[in-house]
């Protein structure tokens, strides 16, 4: 945005006849309701404010009807969506905190900085609550790595994610990334963070008190950053380049020294209300805690500390300058606050002060510049039923029968595709960029089903994962929605945990397509249904629409972020088989569901058809009976069986120890079909021999089929078929495509 | 045996080192903030890792600046043991407490994971539980761990038997002779890319980090019997 002074802002007069405010996504009618609002038309710096904060990605304007269906509740939540982050008790009065939020259209423009600073923002909802945050995790979806630009953002996202959390000393312990030519040009950048909390400390944004002071922590305010909700919400398009400067310049360095003084600050019980200045910085925070504690505020925004000369009140109101926080105290603990943050070297600002009158006014150099009510900018934006569609494509996939490609007779071969597929592929290229072990909790480190972390003082741990096959959704969003949240379930199972709730990041395409909102309407209401059912509801999370390149919308992608309790560390338990001769057994039914698999697109390079099905309750059977086996301490190793399905399962196990393993499936199903199909509801697990026979009946008890397909040890990976060979080489070439897929092509 | 681990605006491996020094050997442990201007209570001063200063200049050069490190100086003349690792190590060289100096990576990249160690000298403050030559396994985690010293320092590092650790397996970082860890001459004052704090325990992946604690302790214990 070119730079501006007061001088060449437009006059209410040109913001009205020119329509100024469609430049910043405002509608006629909602200009009209804002007018209606005021009682008159809005300056150059109201509207900017209003249009930020009725952006989607503030206001959820198209999602909130979608979002409603939800379950929020559970005995264990304690603070559902609507602050910073969700909150669950697991004990002891101890919580954990955690939320996921997407940074996608700043890192398509600039990779690095506009990963960095999601990283950021994420961290500061977390600490914001009063909580110490404890890992990272993020999800993240690219275009082909044969093309040039993808391998450009790839690289500079995942630099931007180790240069951020590295740096603040916050363990990035798991995640995922796929590849589909549907990300090219709108690749997904989602972060998710997870704390720990003592009960008796949890903060809220709320600026309680009529008279108390509103005091600004952080650095100062620059131009970086200006209307980057609203760009947010908006399509990529050849212009967005231009808008580079929408995107914000983190500073882990300044993020760790304002943490460490927040945190020091709550815990000294002085604060009345404290928020991070996130999407829509100055603007948002201010208007949310007023609105939140049913107050008003006023802003000085000559007392806000500037980067830059000649800012407009319009710049600062809108600037996203990152590493700022916003909080409210007493007057007479003001000195203290100031004692807090002088002693990691930082200044805060009094800024506003807490008034009773429900409204937000902004002065600047002596004069009101804007004064609006706080429930039209927070509440009573507009919201959208959206028309629905089903799309045509979802038709003509209901006939397309997927057990018709012919067989495939080479399945070394395949196997060695599929693994090879860099969705599928080794992400130790990724993972080994990031500080995973920082803070020494990280029990079980990235590349296994989920990763665990400690707590400190506790037997206990947190499992935590991001589960979404885009793929799944796009053929069948709602049962793609119930599969993404089954299969976080699955991953915390297999780590010993229990799964808790989810946070969500809804990454869709422009709502404005019937299609598109169909396919959110159905994705969200396989979620919903999966979280009821599963007993984990959604704590929190974030929406992120506009997500279309020039050839169309995205892969409908709605991330699942979960976090489980594992009650005792003897019960951390990890994908890879443990040691010679133990016993191998298979849960779950194998039906020929290719539709979406990653073999139908590394081998027959299609993505067509319906998805794998998934019963709820059967899922539910298979998750509980999981977990009680290992809490029995019967199982050794366990493995979710997902991209890939059993063929790539049996091999990854056995990677990480360097293990063989020979396997004889019984199946009535053609043999490509029989190993590569992902039907769901299935794991892997291994156990010593001499506990083979107690797990057998163990499982045999609670009703999940079972078969016991062999044992592990060797050099050799040998799977077969009804006693028919149909896979058989050494490990290592199975190991080396997998392991190569991404660092050859990133060379 | 007092220890002090020091915090720097920006250290990150703190906690780590104190949970370390509060498992391992359960000795008295504190923080000692940058600006502190006395270290004679304690008889071991560790230099954590993180990026002191956000590492925006060159790692470790404002933090040589800072205060505490004239008193980490003058208790490295006075034999305690001192020992830095990761961002710790940088600000010991660049403090000129340790020769040579850390550059970037040769990969270009951030690279974290376990480690080979062979250890070089048994014979420090902080390796007298290990063998000579034994292979230990440790995690690095670091962008700038390349270290780097002229062909005369490093024929006196040898000399003086001031290499303490070296890659065993696969070098990194691209260092000069597989360079992970150096001591100075008298052996006191031990510098390290690896984290040993983050191997002491096996729920960690690798215990062997936690010698170099308890190597701490017993020189601390046989230096105070040879003196009574």
């Amino acid at each position: 945005m070119a730079q501006q002074t007061a001088a060449k802002e437009p006059t209410i007069e040109q913001i009205a006849e020119q329509k100024i405010y469609k430049q910043f996504g405002v509608s006629d009618s909602e200009y009209a309701l804002i007018c209606e609002f005021l009682g008159r038309q809005p300056n150059y710096t109201e509207i900017g404010v209003f249009s930020v904060m009725w952006s989607e990605h503030c206001a959820y304007k198209n999602s909130k009807p979608l979002l409603r269906r939800f379950p929020t509740t559970g005995p264990r939540v304690l603070m559902g969506p609507g602050e910073g982050a969700g909150i669950v008790d697991i004990g002891d009065n101890q919580a954990v905190v955690f939320k996921i939020e997407s940074h996608n259209h700043p890192s398509a423009v600039e990779p690095y900085q506009g990963a960095a600073t999601g990283v950021g923002g994420i961290i500061r909802d977390i600490f914001s609550m009063g909580s110490r945050p404890i890992a990272l995790l993020n999800s993240l979806r690219f275009g082909r790595l044969e093309n040039d630009r993808v391998r450009y953002l790839f690289e500079h996202v995942v630099s931007g994610i180790a240069g951020y959390g590295n740096c603040i000393g916050i363990p990035t312990v798991a995640g995922e990334v796929m590849f589909d030519e549907s990300y090219e040009g709108n690749p997904l950048v989602n972060a998710m963070c997870v704390g720990l909390i003592d009960h008796d400390q949890i903060q809220r944004g709320v600026a309680k008190g009529v008279g108390n002071p509103v005091f600004y922590v952080g650095p100062a305010t620059g131009r970086d950053g200006i209307h980057g909700a609203t760009f947010a919400s908006e399509d990529l398009t050849a212009e967005s380049e231009a808008k580079r400067s929408a995107v914000q310049v983190g500073d882990p360095f300044m993020e760790k020294l304002v943490m460490e003084a927040t945190l020091e600050l709550i815990a000294s019980g002085i604060v009345l209300g404290i928020q991070d200045m996130g999407a829509a910085g100055l603007t948002c925070s201010s208007s949310e805690m007023a609105s939140k504690a049913g107050n008003g505020m006023e802003l000085y925004l000559d007392e806000v500390p500037q980067r830059e000369e000649g800012m407009t009140a319009y710049e600062m109101m809108l600037s996203e300058s990152q590493e700022r926080m916003l909080f409210v105290t007493e007057p007479k603990h003001e000195e203290q606050a100031r004692a807090i943050f002088a002693r990691w070297g930082l200044d805060c600002h009094k800024v506003g002060k807490v008034t009773d009158d429900g409204r937000l006014r902004l002065f600047h150099k002596g004069e009101v510049v804007g004064d609006m009510p706080v429930k039209a900018l927070v509440d009573d934006c507009p919201v959208y039923d959206k028309p629905s569609k089903v799309p045509d494509y979802y038709l003509k996939n209901g006939s397309i029968d997927t057990n018709r490609y012919e067989q495939a007779i080479d399945l070394n071969d395949a196997l060695q595709k599929v693994l090879g597929s860099p969705s599928l592929a080794s992400k130790e290229w990724v993972y080994s960029q990031y500080d995973y072990q920082v803070r020494t909790s990280t029990a079980v480190v990235p590349g296994s089903d989920a990763a665990v972390v400690t707590i400190r003082g506790t037997r206990k741990a947190l499992a935590m994962t991001t589960d979404c096959n885009g793929r799944y959704v796009y053929l069948d969003p709602e049962v793609g929605g119930r599969i993404a949240v089954a299969e976080a379930a699955r991953n915390i199972v297999c780590s010993g945990g229990e799964p808790l709730a989810i946070t969500d990041n809804l990454n869709f395409g422009s709502p404005e397509k019937p299609e598109v909102f169909w396919q959110m309407e159905k994705a969200v209401d396989g979620m919903a249904e999966a979280c009821r059912f599963l007993e984990t509801p959604v704590i929190g999370g974030n929406v992120s629409l506009y997500n279309e390149n020039a050839k169309g919308a995205i892969y409908p992608t709605p991330v699942v972020g979960m976090v489980g309790l594992v009650e005792d560390i003897d019960h951390i338990t990890t994908q890879d088989f443990k040691a010679e001769g133990d016993v191998i057994f298979l849960l779950g039914e194998t039906k020929a569901e290719i539709g979406g698999s990653e073999f139908q697109y590394a081998v027959h390079g299609l993505t067509e058809g319906r998805p794998p099905e998934l019963d709820l309750a059967v899922e539910q059977r298979l998750l509980k009976s999981v977990l009680g086996a290992i809490r029995k301490g019967l199982v050794a190793s366990a493995h979710d069986l997902s991209e890939g399905g059993l063929a790539a399962a049996i091999a990854e196990s056995g990677f990480g120890r360097g293990l063989g393993a020979t396997v004889d499936f019984a199946t009535n199903l053609r043999p490509d079909l029989a190993l590569f199909s992902e039907s769901q509801s299935r794991i892997l697990l291994s156990t010593k021999p001499e506990k083979a026979e107690a797990l057998a009946a163990f499982l045999a008890e609670s009703g999940v089929p079972v078969q016991r397909l062999g044992t592990v040890g060797g050099e050799q990976l040998t799977i077969s078929i009804n006693g028919h060979i149909a896979i058989q080489a050494p490990l290592n070439e199975f190991r080396m495509p997998w392991k190569e897929a991404i660092p050859c092509r990133m060379q | 045996m007092k220890f002090a681990v020091l915090v720097f605006p920006g250290s990150n491996c703190d906690i780590d080192m104190l949970k370390a020094v509060e498992d391992v050997v359960r000795q008295p442990v504190d923080y000692v903030w940058h600006t502190a201007t006395d270290l004679s209570d304690y008889d071991a001063i560790l230099v954590p890792g993180g990026f002191s200063y956000g590492d925006y200049l060159r790692c470790g050069a404002i933090a040589r600046f800072a205060p505490v490190m004239a008193e980490v100086r003058k208790a490295a003349e006075k034999g305690k043991f001192i020992l830095g690792v990761c961002n710790g190590f940088q600000i010991l060289t660049e403090a000129g407490l340790l020769p040579g100096a850390l550059i970037r990576n040769n990969s270009l990249k951030f690279r974290c994971h376990p480690v080979d160690l062979r250890v070089e000298n048994a014979g420090t403050a902080f390796t007298n539980d290990y063998e000579k030559g034994e292979v230990v396994r440790i995690p690095i985690a670091h962008g700038e761990g390349n270290f780097y010293c002229d062909d005369e320092t490093l024929a006196r590092l040898k000399a003086n038997n001031q290499i303490v650790f070296r890659y065993a397996g696969e070098n990194p970082n691209g260092s000069v002779d597989n360079i992970a860890g150096i001591c100075n001459e008298a052996g006191n004052v031990v510098g390290m890319m690896p984290h040993p704090e983050r191997a002491v325990s096996d729920l960690l992946g690798s215990a062997d980090g936690a010698r170099m604690f308890k190597s701490a302790l017993q020189a601390f214990v046989s230096q105070a019997a040879s003196a009574r």
